[in-house]
């Protein structure tokens, strides 16, 4: 934990020094946010779905259903957009980097820039930092809007709640403390899945070589990432509750 | 110009180098041989100060490289390149990208003259016309020859080679060798190869040591090494099975 510390200070310290590498954080937002989009898309509109079913014949049994909208943007925007946008932010980007960077180094490519008298952090590591943090709350307002959208479909077009009561709703019960709330913990999110990924791919050595080290790491680096991001979940809505 | 005094370094619980001893002379080719496993790429990356030794020191120029700061460790590596196993070519990046990088990203050249650069190293090692092609796309043999191009373009004064010739076939091996020694001779820089063809690279080099169990075991002219009596140089020479190495 204490390496990971390090590691993250350094991020930091070389994050907020110039040149930062402006080509590297475009790759970077281009690999981790656009090419996101559709899965995160996809998953914000079948959880806003099945959110919508659930919450329908839950709240029908109480003669509440004018608040399905808000219950599905609350759910959404509080809570199940930041992590579930994390969570495959994770698997499909944060696996990715975790493997690349350790092939990296186990090809002693990292090695090879160091010998170049380069610093191997400003190229690999702050890119990846800063390209976290940047699409992480980006991809999960995509999730937010889309999951919205899904829970309409399935609640307006599918089972007959009104449209102006699903929408309508949703203002008097959402205020701009919830949205924050989803930006704080998407932020942090990105935070922790950068960091995580590029650790465990900068110090693959460390857990084995060669392919079984790379396989390792990135295994550990979903696995870390996934659990961090659920238990920095409590601890954030604790905080902001 | 190099200097390793009594080099320690554990690795995973095991002691890889156990006191070595070593001194390398300007413009001079030394080879590093010794079985598989036994530090002589760890050595190397204690010299380019990859690795941090558990005890000793590194000179270079009589300058312990140990406490040097970042900026002043950045000024002695600019005098060092490293030509690592595997090439270890940057793969998102084409031959051309590839040797350019130092330039751009370490001297700030201007790009008329990191062409001309990279275009005569490219040259030098026979890849003219391979410089749009990915590191993916061309043969081991050129692999090697893009990633000693990127080390010489910077014009090392040592450069350390960890197994130029491991995986490729004996000819291109051959003409690898030969284009270190002609470009040794153009260039007169320092050098440490560290190889398992000692027969071929011997050729070329001015002194030899052999590394065994931490130790420098015999250093001396590659003659000298080859017709060695000490009965673990002899065994390692002849390649036999039988004698004091335990190969299992």
């Amino acid at each position: 934990m204490g390496n990971m510390a390090l590691f993250l200070i350094k991020t930091l310290i070389y994050g907020f020094t110039p040149p930062l590498k402006v080509i590297n954080l475009l790759k970077q937002i281009r690999f981790i946010g656009t090419q996101s989009i559709f899965l995160i898309a996809l998953i914000g509109a079948f959880t806003g779905m099945v959110l919508s079913l659930q919450g329908y014949y839950t709240l029908n049994k109480v003669g509440s259903v004018a608040f399905l909208g808000p219950m599905v943007a609350l759910s959404i925007i509080k809570e199940l957009g930041p992590v579930l946008a994390g969570l495959m932010v994770t698997a499909r980007a944060g696996s990715a980097i975790t493997a690349e960077i350790g092939i990296m180094r186990i090809s002693n490519q990292i090695d090879a820039i160091e010998m170049m008298g380069l610093n191997p952090f400003r190229y690999l590591v702050v890119p990846v930092f800063f390209a976290g943090i940047i699409s992480l709350p980006l991809l999960t307002q995509i999730f937010d809007l889309i999951g919205i959208f899904g829970g309409y479909l399935v609640g307006v077009k599918m089972l007959g709640v009104g449209s102006g009561t699903y929408l309508g709703e949703i203002p008097n019960y959402l205020d701009m403390n919830d949205v924050l709330e989803g930006l704080y913990k998407s932020i942090s999110f990105g935070v922790i899945i950068s960091w995580v990924s590029c650790y465990k791919g900068y110090y693959t050595g460390t857990s084995g070589y060669g392919a079984e080290g790379v396989s390792k790491a990135t295994t550990q680096s979903v696995v870390l990432s996934s659990a961090m991001i659920l238990i920095w979940d409590y601890f954030m809505t604790a905080l902001l509750f | 110009m190099i200097q390793v005094e009594d080099l320690h370094k554990s690795l995973s619980g095991k002691n890889v180098l156990r006191g070595v001893n070593l001194s390398v002379n300007k413009g001079e080719i030394l080879v590093l041989i010794g079985m598989s496993g036994y530090g002589k790429s760890v050595l190397l990356k204690h010299i380019a100060r990859l690795f941090r030794p558990d005890r000793g020191r590194v000179l270079i120029d009589d300058k312990d490289i140990g406490p040097l700061n970042s900026s002043e460790l950045s000024e002695v590596r600019s005098r060092l390149g490293f030509l690592f196993q595997g090439g270890a070519l940057f793969e998102s990046m084409s031959v051309y990208d590839n040797v350019a990088f130092p330039l751009k990203e370490k001297l700030g050249l201007k790009k008329d003259e990191i062409n001309e650069r990279v275009l005569r190293e490219l040259d030098q090692v026979g890849l003219s016309g391979a410089e749009d092609k990915y590191p993916t796309e061309i043969s081991g043999g050129m692999q090697k020859r893009a990633a000693l191009a990127r080390v010489l373009v910077w014009q090392p004064e040592i450069i350390l080679f960890d197994e130029p010739t491991t995986g490729l076939d004996p000819i291109i091996g051959h003409a690898i060798l030969q284009l270190i020694e002609e470009l040794h001779k153009n260039r007169n820089f320092t050098s440490i190869i560290v190889t398992h063809e000692f027969q071929r690279v011997f050729k070329i080099a001015h002194r030899a040591a052999m590394l065994h169990e931490g130790t420098i075991k015999a250093l001396g002219s590659p003659d000298e090494i080859l017709d060695s009596d000490d009965p673990i140089v002899r065994q390692f020479i002849t390649g036999d099975t039988e004698g004091p190495i335990s190969y299992r």
